[in-house]
């Protein structure tokens, strides 16, 4: 496949370098090279929001930094979980002397390095909250949810967090509203074709023609089910199901929707999806207070789509409204 | 003249570090098949950046767990996903054994394979039958230390280890996942050899091929 690469082993370093300087505006690069801190960040009484990940997903993870949203986040290498030294250089970048709030998704990398970036932290009177994110609804069952990793519903935990921080809300309460928000998202991903990490040269998991994979992880984890590739309005039938059904919301409720591609998907077909997903969610008694539509959190190359639907009450639903200056439309 | 045990530990990361680098693709594909396929990137640039700091050391004048402390901290500077937290454990692990004893001793062999258990198993949570690099590094600690209550010597005793690290890596090929990125596939993880714990065996081969000649 022919890509815009110098250097394989390079990626990371290199988009790192090309983002600070497309978005000098809003943010800069961190005294760590793998941190990335909003422009006015630290904010002196305000509670620091932090967030982390591996590379590959942009934007992912670092396109959220900005005003009224993120103020630092931490850059791991391609679908890789940043180190605790990055973490912990997060959390110091963020610290405006009353707490800071790292709010992650569920992987195993992630959590130790958390957990180990909380600590270093804490030793330096830093005290840190976390929120994990576990919104995926096909990595595990229901009465496992603990289990399900994050996906693109933690930028609607971004953004909830974020701006309740932005008001004035003490550790608990950011902590408190962005782990209600989280708890409110369901998304599920679908992938017809995969993604390659540009080291390794070619794709580490195969989708046959004619086939889909329903429940694709971000770093290309198969799916839990193939199935035959049907048209979008069948799919996005399907995704609709398989989020509600989990989701179980009485009609009536206000529901914020994210279609996001998962890097190699055109926009149009993205829109296809919406026109039956918006179908379905109000046939289904529900009010979408706000779509959003584009590649928000993507898996390198990979070809396909996540749903991710939020339900809002009247503080999140505020909360979503507030204006934020990150390199997306929120 | 024989190495000091500073020197020896450095020579075993350094052998340790070709080792991944020679299986670095054969890794990435295991990882490939139920995971993201990072594992051999990951690994390798984690054991560079150890032999690299290693090599800014006087190792004829530091302690051998001052070897191994250092080689923890560049190992977790180094490298973030599982590995990065999980091998950091381990090695400062074994550096508080040498800590107590700064010789490179049959029994602190013994200490320190079953330190880097503990350091593992500490950080991850993790159990024997969860298809993780535990099932490698579990029954290893448990032939090392069989093989010590038999009073074996070092060849006989590094061998046990070896043989039941690899018999552990192959049995997670009837595992299913219950940690790490592969624990999402449930039975799909079926008939794959675990890359952490293939990892696992080729570092305990490296650690063999240093430590029973020492």
């Amino acid at each position: 496949m022919q890509r815009f690469i110098n250097d394989p082993n390079l990626v990371v370093e290199d988009t790192v370098k090309g983002f600070v300087k497309a978005h000098s505006d809003i943010l800069r690069l961190g005294q760590n090279p793998r941190v990335i801190v909003a422009k006015d960040a630290p904010v002196a009484g305000k509670v620091g929001v932090i967030t982390g990940g591996g590379s590959g997903h942009e934007p992912g993870f670092m396109g959220y930094t900005g005003k009224n949203m993120l103020d630092a986040v931490a850059v791991g290498e391609l679908f890789s979980s940043p180190t605790a030294k990055s973490f912990h250089d997060a959390i110091r970048e963020a610290n405006g002397g009353t707490g800071v709030i790292c709010l992650y998704g569920n992987y195993a990398g992630d959590n130790m390095n958390v957990k180990m970036a909380v600590r270093l932290a804490a030793k330096e009177g830093i005290e840190v909250a976390t929120v994990v994110a576990n919104d995926d609804v096909c990595s595990a069952p229901p009465h496992e949810r603990e289990k399900r990793r994050g996906v693109a519903g933690e930028i609607f935990m971004w953004k909830i967090g974020s701006a309740r921080a932005t008001q004035g809300g003490s550790l608990e309460e950011v902590r408190a509203v962005a782990q209600k928000a989280i708890d409110n998202c369901r998304s599920i991903g679908v992938g017809l074709g995969p993604c390659t990490l540009p080291a390794v040269g070619h794709p580490n998991f195969q989708i046959e023609p004619d086939t889909m994979e329903v429940g694709i992880g971000h770093h290309g984890e198969p799916g839990v089910r193939v199935e035959p590739l049907k048209s979008a309005e069948a799919i996005a039938r399907d995704m609709c199901q398989i989020v509600l059904d989990d989701h179980n919301l009485p009609a009536g409720t206000e529901v914020a929707v994210l279609v996001s591609g998962l890097g190699a998907t055109p926009l149009n077909e993205l829109y296809i999806l919406n026109d039956t997903i918006e179908t379905e969610i109000s046939a289904r008694g529900l009010i979408i207070h706000r779509t959003y539509i584009g590649n928000y959190f993507t898996s390198l190359e990979m070809v396909g789509a996540t749903l991710t639907v939020f339900a809002l009450d009247a503080e999140t639903k505020a909360l979503l409204d507030v204006e934020a200056n990150c390199t997306m439309k929120l | 003249m024989t190495d000091n045990a500073a020197r020896v530990i450095g020579r075993m990361f350094s052998d340790i570090s070709i080792a991944i680098d020679a299986h670095k693709d054969h890794l990435t594909a295991l990882d490939g098949a139920i995971g993201d396929a990072d594992h051999g990137i990951t690994m390798s640039l984690g054991f560079n950046a150890v032999t690299n700091e290693l090599a800014g050391m006087d190792l004829d004048h530091v302690a051998a767990s001052a070897v191994l402390a250092s080689a923890a901290a560049a190992f977790l500077n180094a490298v973030g996903a599982s590995t990065g937290p999980l091998y950091a454990s381990a090695f400062l692990q074994a550096a508080k054994v040498l800590e107590k004893s700064e010789t490179l001793s049959l029994e602190n062999h013994v200490e320190m394979i079953v330190a880097m258990t503990a350091g593992i198993q500490e950080r991850g949570k993790g159990q024997r039958g969860d298809k993780t690099m535990l099932d490698a590094w579990i029954p290893a600690t448990e032939a090392a230390i069989k093989a010590q209550n038999d009073g074996a010597d070092v060849r006989v005793l590094w061998n046990e280890v070896i043989h039941a690290a690899e018999a552990g890596a192959n049995a997670t090929r009837s595992m299913v996942a219950a940690r790490g990125r592969a624990a999402r596939l449930g039975e799909r993880s079926l008939g794959h050899v675990d890359p952490g714990a293939a990892s696992a065996v080729i570092i305990l081969r490296a650690m063999k091929n240093r430590l029973d000649f020492s």
